[in-house]
């Protein structure tokens, strides 16, 4: 479904993405595990094709064709959308319309009260209600991730979905991430958590742009657990971890 | 002779167009008033709500007095306009709302066909002690931009009191709007302004929205949500002074410039005379939030879809 073929990014001279590789599959949901400043954001950014986002050189192949110079809205006609971790709000546009919108545009099938409570927000609390600063966090970014399923996408790109969530909301959000894979979406589930990394199919490390490891998501937490959590040298990952694979 | 039955019909359609209800002016049970250039076509009291009016050579005047304690659950309906292309229309209106009363108005103002129209309003509000008013204005212009607008209206909210006002003007090309409030509260009273416009063509918009914070515990809300197009140019200056102990106000100001050739400005103005008082202001002037455009083509918009969206949402 997507194939990042040694994909760089420089911002003024800064290697911000260095030579990524990774092949997620259709259904698949792919865990992707650094710390804060690895380039995370970075990577989701680059694969919805956001102004300024760039690759620097590489290749993006999502189904059989090559989108690296495909820009946000043509990605997104093709069924890739992204959840950012800080959503955007809107005055004067409710719930409801913003869900219709990314149905409409996305040609899912689930209406917005459906996808509301799939998330766990009550349709008859949220549904008039206005996407705008009256919501706290946790309410957007469910909020957020009903309008990822009202479009019911063919790849979500998912950063920090678990943050802002409270940890009796998390099982929920982490149960409908299973359910837009189980629908045939794949998901590139952007974390700095390991828990969450677990529900993935199978998950990647980053530290400094590059993929220090892919493999099962208990192997990868492990790692990132020894390696990663008390990295005395953020973004300078060691010699000998470059290239584990 | 002067065709009423006529004149009606074109201001109620007019009215309609700006998204009114016309059927309200023949309810009897809701107060109305209804001024098409210098003519008085409809006017209603009802009980607790009594509308004094006349005519002069250029408009009208009215007063329209609001008995203590009365709680009107269906709002005062008011409906002023030119319908000829060339026109003035100057309306000087008085507001007494009564201590402890609850009254809300809804006004509209058309102008489909100006191409040279003067528009001209001087009100004066007394909103009572502990009496709510709620002041609810949109306005209906043509394309041509051919009206001149200019609103002064001078509030003073007692004790308690409530005084929300909400300005619209998003349908059409105004012209010239040259809008000036001022309001004074007392002690614990509030006001909430908010002021929504759409400039394009030609438009120049100015806005003076100003809240004297007097009494003790005093607060207001300035609020302005501004979109300017093609080579409309807009000035918006929000106003709050805490003059009196522990008050609190805000300025809130988002202009939007679409195109190269739109012009804003925005001019928050924030005086504490006393020093308990706290005012904040943020004010953002520039094109649409980038990340609400891409948040809405990560859903499959187009760009132009997607600023429209944003647009529309703000002037709602």
């Amino acid at each position: 479904m997507l194939q990042i073929e040694n994909i760089h990014l420089n911002f003024n001279g800064n290697p911000i993405l260095n030579g990524i590789n990774l092949q997620i599959s259709k259904g698949e949901i792919h865990g992707i595990l650094g710390a804060n400043g690895t380039g995370k954001s970075t990577l989701a950014y680059v694969l919805m094709g956001l102004e300024g986002y760039r690759t620097t050189s590489g290749r993006i192949i999502f189904g059989n064709e090559d989108i690296t110079s495909l820009p946000l809205s043509d990605r997104a006609r093709r069924g890739i959308t992204l959840a950012w971790q800080e959503p955007a709000r809107f005055e004067g546009l409710t719930v409801t319309e913003y869900l219709s919108l990314s149905r409409t545009k996305g040609g899912g099938s689930l209406s917005p009260g459906v996808c509301l409570e799939q998330v766990g927000l009550s349709p008859s609390v949220y549904l008039n209600r206005l996407v705008d600063q009256a919501l706290s966090g946790g309410e957007r970014k469910r909020i957020e991730l009903a309008s990822v399923l009202a479009m019911r996408p063919k790849l979500a790109i998912l950063d920090e979905p678990d943050s802002g969530i409270d940890a009796l909301s998390l099982d929920q959000v982490m149960e409908v991430i299973r359910s837009l894979a189980k629908g045939g979406s794949s998901v590139v589930l952007i974390t700095h958590h390991e828990q969450v990394a677990l529900i993935a199919d199978r998950a990647s490390s980053l530290c400094a742009g590059m993929i220090l490891k892919t493999a099962s998501p208990e192997e990868v937490a492990r790692f990132f657990r020894n390696h990663c959590r008390e990295c005395p040298h953020i973004n300078r990952p060691e010699e000998e971890l470059i290239g584990n694979v | 002779m002067f065709d009423y039955s006529a004149e009606f019909e074109a201001i109620t359609s007019a009215y309609e167009q700006s998204g009114g209800d016309a059927s309200v002016f023949s309810d009897k049970e809701s107060a109305s008033l209804v001024v098409s250039g210098n003519k008085i076509l409809a006017s209603n009291s009802i009980p607790g709500i009594k509308i004094e009016d006349e005519e002069t050579e250029t408009g009208a005047r009215a007063r329209v007095i609001v008995e203590p304690g009365i709680q009107i659950a269906s709002p005062v309906h008011l409906c002023f306009g030119v319908i000829p292309k060339e026109g003035l229309q100057e309306i000087f209106s008085e507001f007494e709302i009564g201590e402890g009363a609850n009254v809300s108005f809804v006004a509209h103002c058309s102008f489909p066909n100006a191409l040279r129209v003067r528009h001209l309003m001087e009100a004066k509000v007394n909103v009572g002690q502990g009496a709510k008013m709620t002041y609810s204005e949109t306005h209906f212009h043509g394309q041509k931009g051919g009206t001149v607008v200019m609103p002064r209206t001078e509030v003073k909210v007692a004790t308690g009191g409530l005084f929300c006002n909400q300005f619209r003007l998003v349908t059409g090309s105004v012209g010239r709007l040259d809008l000036d409030l001022t309001a004074e509260l007392g002690e614990k009273a509030v006001c909430d302004l908010e002021a929504k416009v759409y400039g394009k063509r030609e438009d120049k918009i100015r806005l003076k929205e100003s809240i004297y914070l007097n009494g003790a515990w005093s607060r207001g809300l300035v609020k302005s949500r501004i979109v300017v197009s093609e080579r409309a140019q807009s000035e918006v200056l929000g106003e709050v002074i805490g003059n009196g102990p522990h008050t609190r106000g805000h300025v809130d100001c988002l202009e939007i410039v679409q195109g190269n050739e739109a012009q804003a400005k925005a001019v928050p103005l924030l005086q504490v005379v006393d020093e308990t008082a706290k005012l904040t202001h943020e004010a953002a002037v520039g094109s649409v939030d980038k990340k609400q455009v891409q948040t809405l083509m990560a859903r499959g918009l187009t760009e132009t879809e997607a600023v429209e969206t944003v647009v529309r949402g703000l002037l709602r």
